[in-house]
């Protein structure tokens, strides 16, 4: 194993979960609310932020899907040993990681069953950068309305109709995240 | 028991090392997976391995869960049981995470950035920096008309909300109105029925608030979210609208005349007073100088 797979975790992985968590929840419950996250230092082309997320979300109860430039060994190495996920096809995938482009086609994550609509994966997208400015989003979590930069807007929307079923997004750039759950409503803005 | 050998070496690792508000890390990343689809889809049971914990279930072992999974060691944590913070429940909450997280405590509804909650929304408007943890016994809503587990799923997946509406209109036959007062069910953004937890009908219009909210169900096993702001409607009738009920009287103590009170009997010949059930309100008033009837009373006694 490569020795720098073997840095970058959490110094203190109680305290750094506990954190990562309350800006995965904040920024859930509140769609289109940036947060800032710190902690995590995996290997290119992966994000800190898509770090953060990894080490405090995933485990060995939940493969992943690792697509495009993010299915690489270094990546898969640190997987490997800091977070311990199984890595996977996109179909069975709890959590999917990579750029909005090597993500598609996304009609092959699951989206849940009637009566398991939480049975659904988590799609972290990774970007250049995150912007408060752009779509309209409206929904459970948002007091009148939030803009957040999306790279579509008619996928958010489709997303959206399926409800109570459908994928739930994480954006990540750099040490920001942000969300948008399947309750979002979206227009282009 | 936990099984180490299927952990990798960081998970292993970990297990060496205290556990953060008592649960190991594998468990708070189930549990906090399981609220994110929770605040995903609103109003909805996610179904969570719910962990042995060093209390009786009904001692709100689920909101203990939640709680543990969503604790930083920055919070204020406040615990409250039936709106009072000194009841032998909510006390032993109050001092496990003092123990096990480390976490500074208040009683006070806004210096209090996670507040777990028996049976009672604070009166005290909170805000968006504040998380709200409930302990929920049954979180089932249709269960009184269905035993099964597997109907109930079925029937909100198919929003088989009928036989709910028909219970709610045979009270009103019989009682003249909706005689439902605690657990009033609510549906959630026109999708989910969902129970608030035993909490009076009079706190159902709070749950529309800039707080995320959290229900924690330990021995039924089911985490179920409201983020700020979601649409919460308390199911009723065009002719038998909702009504946030609550006694028709003022507390004894602090004279608010908008809060929920608790009717408290004072001796042996039934005397009794109203008093507001959120202790940290009633008190915040009456620091500030406001009297109810009963304070004047005392004041007159002592005069
Ligand atoms: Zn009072």
């Amino acid at each position: 194993m490569n020795a720098d797979a073997l840095k970058g975790g959490f110094a203190n992985a109680p305290v750094g979960a506990a954190h990562g968590f309350r800006a995965a929840m904040n920024a859930m419950a509140r769609p289109g609310k940036i947060e800032v996250v710190a902690g995590a230092v995996p290997p290119a082309p992966m994000s800190a932020a898509a770090g953060v997320l990894l080490l405090t979300l995933c485990d060995p109860e939940t493969p992943v899907y690792l697509a495009g430039a993010h299915d690489c060994e270094a990546v898969r190495q640190w997987i490997a040993f800091h977070v311990g996920a199984p890595l996977i096809r996109p179909e069975r995938a709890v959590f999917a990681l990579g750029t909005w482009d090597a993500l598609a086609p996304l009609d092959q994550f699951a989206i849940g069953t009637a009566e398991y609509p939480d049975r659904s994966a988590t799609v972290i997208v990774e970007q250049l950068e995150l912007v408060a400015e752009g779509a309209v989003l409206r929904g459970p979590g948002i007091k009148d309305t939030a803009r957040l930069g999306l790279p579509d807007v008619s996928v958010f929307q489709r997303n959206a109709m399926m409800f109570p079923l459908g994928l739930d997004f994480f954006f990540t750039a750099k040490d920001r995240l942000v969300a948008l759950p399947r309750t979002t409503k979206v227009e282009a803005g | 028991m936990l099984d180490l050998s299927a952990k990798s070496p960081e998970n292993a690792a970990e297990m060496s090392e205290y556990n953060f508000a008592y649960l190991d890390e594998q468990t708070k990343r189930m549990i906090r997976r399981a609220i994110l689809k929770g605040l995903a889809i609103p109003g909805y049971q996610v179904p969570f391995a719910s962990r042995e914990m060093p209390m009786p279930y009904g001692w709100g072992t689920g909101g203990v869960q939640v709680s543990a999974a969503t604790l930083t060691p920055e919070d204020t944590l406040k615990v409250i049981d039936q709106g009072a913070d000194d009841t032998t429940n909510a006390v032993s909450i109050r001092k496990f995470f003092e123990k096990t997280a480390g976490v500074a405590t208040t009683e006070e509804t806004s210096d209090a950035s996670l507040i777990q909650t028996r049976h009672r929304i604070p009166e005290t408007e909170l805000s968006e920096d504040q998380i709200l943890v409930y302990q929920v016994p049954i979180p089932e809503p249709l269960r009184f008309l269905e035993p099964s587990e597997v109907e109930t799923r079925k029937m909100h997946s198919l929003e088989e909300y009928g036989l709910m509406h028909v219970k709610l209109y045979e009270d009103i036959a019989k009682h003249g109105a909706i005689a439902t007062a605690y657990a009033y069910p609510v549906k959630v953004e026109g999708r989910y029925v969902m129970d608030p937890s035993p909490i009076p009908k009079f706190d159902n219009p709070k749950m529309e608030m800039a707080a995320i909210q959290l229900f924690g169900a330990g021995r039924e096993q089911r985490i179920y979210a409201l983020p700020p702001y979601t649409k919460v409607v308390s199911l009723d009738f065009d002719d038998y609208p909702f009504e946030a009920s609550k006694a028709d009287h003022a507390c004894d103590m602090c004279g608010a005349e908008e809060s929920y009170l608790d009717e408290v009997i004072m001796d042996d010949a039934g005397n009794r007073m109203f008093v507001c059930s959120d202790t940290d309100y009633c008190a915040g008033r009456r620091a500030a100088g406001h009297v109810g009837a009963q304070a004047v009373a005392d004041r007159e006694i002592g005069q």
